[in-house]
């Protein structure tokens, strides 16, 4: 992998940021984007910007072919068996929420129980707050090991018979946890229950094939894989989504409609009410193209490097406190950490003057926060553009941020 | 932004009250208890207060937060005792526009508080600093709401 060639086709990271190159280390938030994306975008809009599915011109009909394609690259992408499985969303969030809304409330009764780990991202958690309030089913936790995993006895002993839905994140987007979902999968089929999958933080840095990990739903946002903003998709398998009524009601989804009663259009575009995010699902499809050519299986290997020499380089900072799972193997590329005596705001503070862009905070996930004793992390996040270099700079600025701290006062 | 910039935002005397900050604890005959949170970071503030005659007459605070939220609710609460209410606001008031950088033609010493000055240059920390006195706000608004 030619990191400086893939760094050149990201504009954003020539830059300097309070007078020094910009490290750009929170793409666990948002990822960059390349050239190439931004080009199909503005592309779209000057060349061939029309409705889909309703003109016969040939401006619609190019946007039309654009959008459905982008559609066919998310199927293989993610390896599902139909483009009928595919529904284009706003993002992760919107996924979810239409799972939960539709799939949760009309699946879910009284005494049910839904379960998840406490290491949900809120929009994998309160969706099913949501549907457990309104359906009066119960909410359990699989509890988490010391390191942040997850244990597939203690999986195997909170999904119960009376489990409807099992919603769990594939990689956690404050302890970089891979959680092991195939085997999930097959624990929560056998009770007869579904698996809900937040893939946010996976489908960016690792292959994805929902055939072979088996979840029954799986989410993930353009945003956070050099696509833009406002795009998403929600998999799902054929069997669910046909049974499942649209949540959104308009233009778009519909095929017949009369005074008093409609019927809806097939699969997928039933999910699809009003206008859809054309131009971002084309960013999407470029986005997809980008990734595909450098390799998912190298842009996994890259971060793994990068976040083990991260581990070393900081776990020699002495102070710092680390979380999540010490073995690479059940890691991706998201870095979570403390210093002692400093909090984590300071901590990105001192660093943003150094150049260097970091998360810090409580990451939309309070109970996971609880559960480390904190209120807050600061988390560095890697992708494919980063270097050890930067990381270099990162651990430099961490030392510096310490001594700021706890020598000058 | 180098070092030097830095140190406009982490003054020594805001460092002072980070390390050793004044009325932190618990104050057990409180007339006025407010919670606050800043949801998007998780910091939390307690501000909890004693009013006699229209005069705060002692003023405590707890909580977990970053060094301008803690060193803020200290400077606040040495500010704010032995004053009436409607100073108390107007000082608040004051602060808020210290912090976002407005000019302004009242002539109110914000005492330790200016020293927090800097913080206007960081947009990113002005909510950090401004936890401690929303919180003070917040709670005589609530006591008003709760007699009506």
């Amino acid at each position: 992998m030619d990191i400086s060639a893939i760094r050149k086709q990201f504009p954003i990271l020539h830059q300097q940021v309070n007078e020094h190159p910009l490290v750009y280390l929170d793409s666990a938030a948002t990822s960059q984007k390349p050239q190439s994306v931004i080009d199909a975008i503005a592309k779209y809009y000057s060349e061939y910007n029309a409705n889909v599915h309703r003109g016969v011109h040939t401006l619609g009909s190019k946007a039309t072919d654009a959008y459905e394609m982008v559609r066919e690259k998310v199927q293989r992408f993610i390896n599902a068996q139909s483009t009928e499985e595919i529904i284009f969303t706003r993002g992760t969030t919107t996924a979810i929420n239409l799972v939960a809304q539709s799939f949760g409330r009309s699946n879910v009764k009284k005494g049910d129980e839904i379960v998840l780990t406490q290491m949900e991202h809120h929009s994998n958690l309160i969706p099913w707050q949501q549907v457990a309030k309104s359906t009066g089913a119960s909410l359990k936790y699989i509890p988490l090991q010391s390191e942040g995993t997850l244990s597939l006895e203690d999986v195997a002993k909170t999904v119960t018979e009376r489990t409807k839905i099992v919603a769990i994140t594939h990689v956690s987007n404050v302890l970089g946890t891979i959680n092991p979902i195939k085997e999930i999968a097959r624990i929560v089929h056998e009770k007869g229950a579904v698996l809900v999958v937040d893939g946010a933080q996976s489908s960016p840095h690792m292959k994805i094939d929902v055939q072979d990990l088996d979840c029954d739903f799986f989410a993930f946002s353009g945003h956070k894989m050099c696509a833009p903003t406002g795009i998403g998709v929600l998999y799902g398998k054929k069997e669910w989504l046909e049974r499942m009524e649209p949540v959104e009601f308009g233009g778009e989804m519909i095929d017949f409609v009369g005074l008093y009663d409609s019927t809806w259009k097939e699969l997928p575009w039933k999910f699809e009410g009003g206008t859809p995010i054309i131009a971002g699902a084309i960013g999407l499809g470029s986005a997809i193209d980008f990734l595909e050519e450098i390799g998912m299986e190298a842009i996994e290997k890259h971060e793994r490097d990068l976040i083990e020499y991260a581990m070393e380089r900081l776990s020699n900072i002495e102070g710092i406190t680390i979380y999540g799972p010490n073995k690479q193997k059940q890691r991706s590329g998201v870095l979570s950490f403390n210093i002692d005596e400093v909090h984590p705001h300071d901590v990105a503070t001192v660093l943003d003057a150094e150049g260097i862009a970091v998360r810090a905070g409580h990451h939309c996930a309070q109970p996971l926060m609880k559960w480390l004793n904190v209120t807050a992390t600061a988390r560095a996040s890697v992708y494919l553009y980063n270097t050890k270099d930067e990381i270099d700079r990162l651990a430099e600025g961490l030392v510096k941020a310490k001594e700021f701290f706890t020598d000058v006062f | 932004m180098s070092f030097n910039q830095l140190d406009t935002l982490y003054r020594q005397v805001i460092m002072d009250h980070y390390k050793k900050p004044r009325n932190k604890g618990v104050l057990e005959d409180s007339s006025i208890t407010v919670n606050m949170n800043n949801p998007t970071c998780g910091d939390r503030i307690r501000v909890m207060m004693k009013e006699e005659n229209g005069i705060i007459t002692d003023v405590k605070f707890d909580g977990e937060g970053c060094s301008i939220s803690m060193a803020s609710a200290s400077m606040m609460t040495q500010l704010i005792k032995g004053k009436d209410r409607e100073t108390a606001i107007k000082l608040a008031h004051r602060f808020y526009d210290m912090i976002q950088g407005n000019e302004t033609d009242e002539d109110l010493d914000l005492e330790d508080a200016e020293a927090l000055q800097g913080v206007s240059k960081f947009p990113a920390r002005i909510k950090c600093a401004t936890l401690a006195w929303k919180a003070l706000e917040k709670g005589f608004k609530d006591e008003l709401n709760h007699e009506e």
